[in-house]
């Protein structure tokens, strides 16, 4: 499996999804500082929504829905009279908890595999491939249908997919760049000072491949975002009344049919918006560390 | 070349097996007995519970159960659809059509604009390469349920052009029509990464010195882009291309939802709601396969398209 054709045929091997690549080109200048800026925002909103927020996201008024902008209600209301703004601010919540656990989870298991792989070699390094390999052959979303399918909706089902879905990404990463990192001479000192493979691992090995998998771990948030989202919009995820960006998405569809655009467009808005950014900052922070390691 | 096909295909297999023990596995993963988890809140008369029982074989042992379970998926039996009463591989093949036409339009919009838009970007440096690259940058952030809203606020309540989700167009020009809206939210994000992966393959090969030889002799920049940059550039085009294929199969879902398209991804979500699941089980294991098998597919013609592929394979071993 791991003949030269397939070794070359890695290297021009495409991500599995839409990627973000090309933002590098766009995430040097001060756009670079805008997008860090616009996610320190929203995870100041995400705290302190109850604090922000103008009205109570839930609370109901029949007698005002789908009222346009004005003073009261600064985006409007939505169908049931929602005030937009405040359910905004509050999806900021599930929008970023939700990618922060399927972030977390898979960044963690994944490095531990990622970092045995390279580490162990021989068959550890066989079989955790392989079975990462099965793992990626599966695809996230449809993962995360069939559990909601077996354990219900709500958020547990969805997270638990998408964080095994995005742990063999972060495996293949970590195991790249640690043999990488396995190759060179301090590695081979430490090992004839006679310090054990876990403290070189732990102490040495890690702390050097980090910032390449947290720049990639701010490039996956913005995926793993989407898909959340996406999942809460097939009414699989957070579930109404409560506020999320992806079902206030699926929640405002009819009301664009009516001609009132602000209930879906808004929170699409914010999707995109995090999504931009999250990738502008995983692109720049994983340049910043290629032009310091040359 | 035999073993890389022989390995491919290995690996094949064990994604199929794999996948077919997750999806089996999930009826006894669920919480509680697999007879009252199938039935879902169905009246449980002795008749339902005994086809149910008969049908999973759920007295017999798990590997029976199994092999049995598998042994009916491969003749195409999928069982009956609690929903609608039906069989469910005759439910997925009515559906399927439309699902189909739908990748099939967005494919094309995919390859048709992202290679236009890369090869332009790579060839015009400066405002359009800027466009092409913001453009693609906020066409990948996009998901197809946020392309899809934006796409019917605009072109369907706003300029009336294309019909909104729902309906039931007859004819194949009139479905078409319905479907345009849909295709390009389902094509949006693809297109914009297949324009990038075509513009940095451009820029690639425009930069090597086969290219300079060939503009040195004499040769038409139109000559040297078409023989000497786009032939060269196209493996990776290809290669992303093919996998993307896949990558629209799983999106269909969210598309087909968004627009009230019929076909197998709406059918999916659906059946999700209705608590349907041996409809679940069925499209889950088709769709996992089918992003499988296109995948090794790809994998198999990329030295075809680019040869230098197999020759660097063969070179070095």
């Amino acid at each position: 499996m791991t003949s030269p054709i397939t070794a070359a045929h890695a290297s021009l091997a495409p991500p599995r999804r839409p990627g973000l690549r090309g933002l590098r080109l766009l995430g040097q200048g001060p756009l670079f500082t805008v997008s860090v800026a616009v996610l320190a925002v929203l995870v100041l909103v995400a705290v302190f929504a109850p604090v922000i927020a103008p009205y109570d996201p839930e609370a109901l008024d029949l007698s005002a829905g789908l009222a346009g902008t004005s003073g009261d209600h600064l985006l409007g209301t939505d169908q049931s009279g929602r005030d937009i703004l405040s359910r905004l601010i509050h999806g900021a919540r599930t929008g970023l908890l939700g990618p922060l656990l399927v972030i977390g989870v898979s960044t963690a298991v994944g490095t531990v595999l990622g970092a045995a792989a390279a580490w162990r070699g021989g068959w550890t390094d066989t079989f955790l491939s392989r079975s990462m390999d099965l793992v990626f052959a599966f695809p996230g979303l449809l993962l995360a249908i069939l559990l909601v399918a077996v354990a219900g909706s709500g958020m547990a089902a969805p997270v638990t997919a998408m964080a095994v879905a995005y742990t063999p990404y972060v495996g293949r990463l970590v195991r790249g760049i640690a043999r990488q990192e396995m190759a060179r001479p301090y590695i081979e000192s430490y090992r004839v000072q006679g310090w054990s493979g876990w403290t070189i691992c732990v102490r040495h090995l890690l702390p050097n491949i980090a910032p390449t998998v947290f720049a990639q771990s701010a490039m996956n948030f913005g995926y793993a975002l989407m898909d959340l989202a996406a999942l809460s919009f097939l009414g699989f995820g957070v579930q109404p009344p409560a506020a999320d960006w992806g079902a206030m998405i699926n929640d405002g569809q009819a009301a664009v049919l009516q001609g009132a655009m602000l209930p879906a467009l808004a929170p699409s808005a914010c999707i995109v918006l995090a999504v931009v950014a999250f990738g502008i900052v995983g692109e720049g922070l994983a340049d910043r560390i290629a032009r310091r390691e040359r | 070349m035999i073993r890389f096909l022989a390995g491919r295909l290995l690996g094949l297999v064990a994604v199929l097996f794999v996948t077919s023990l997750v999806v089996f596995g999930s009826v006894h993963l669920a919480p509680g007995d697999p007879v009252s988890f199938l039935l879902h809140g169905r009246p449980a008369t002795p008749e339902a519970v005994e086809a149910l029982r008969s049908r999973y074989h759920l007295d017999a042992p798990l590997p029976v159960q199994y092999a049995e379970w598998l042994g009916s998926a491969l003749r195409g039996d999928f069982g009956v659809s609690a929903q609608y009463h039906q069989d469910v591989s005759s439910l997925i093949s009515s559906r399927l059509p439309g699902t189909l036409l739908l990748i099939g339009y967005a494919a094309l919009l995919v390859t048709l604009l992202g290679v236009a838009a890369g090869i332009g970007a790579a060839l015009r440096p400066g405002l359009l390469d800027r466009t092409v690259l913001i453009g693609t940058g906020v066409a990948t952030a996009t998901p197809a349920f946020v392309g899809a809203i934006v796409l019917v606020a605009v072109f369907s309540v706003r300029l009336g052009w294309f019909p909104g989700p729902g309906g039931t167009p007859s004819g194949l020009p009139e479905r078409l029509y319905h479907l345009t809206l849909p295709a390009f939210a389902l094509a949006l994000s693809f297109a914009g990464l297949l324009a990038r992966v075509t513009r940095s393959a451009m820029l690639d090969e425009l930069g090597r010195d086969h290219v300079e030889v060939a503009r040195a002799r004499g040769i038409a920049g139109r000559t040297v882009v078409r023989r000497h940059v786009l032939r060269n550039a196209l493996g990776p085009v290809v290669t992303v291309g093919g996998t993307m294929f896949a990558g629209l199969l799983i999106s269909t879902s969210i598309v087909e939802t968004a627009f009230n398209v019929s076909g197998l991804g709406s059918l999916l979500v659906q059946s999700v709601t209705a608590k349907d699941f041996a409809v679940v089980q069925a499209i889950t294991l088709l769709s996992v396969a089918a992003f499988a098998v296109v995948n090794v597919v790809v994998d198999l013609l990329a030295p075809l398209i680019d040869p230098r592929l197999s020759l660097r394979g063969e070179g070095t071993s």
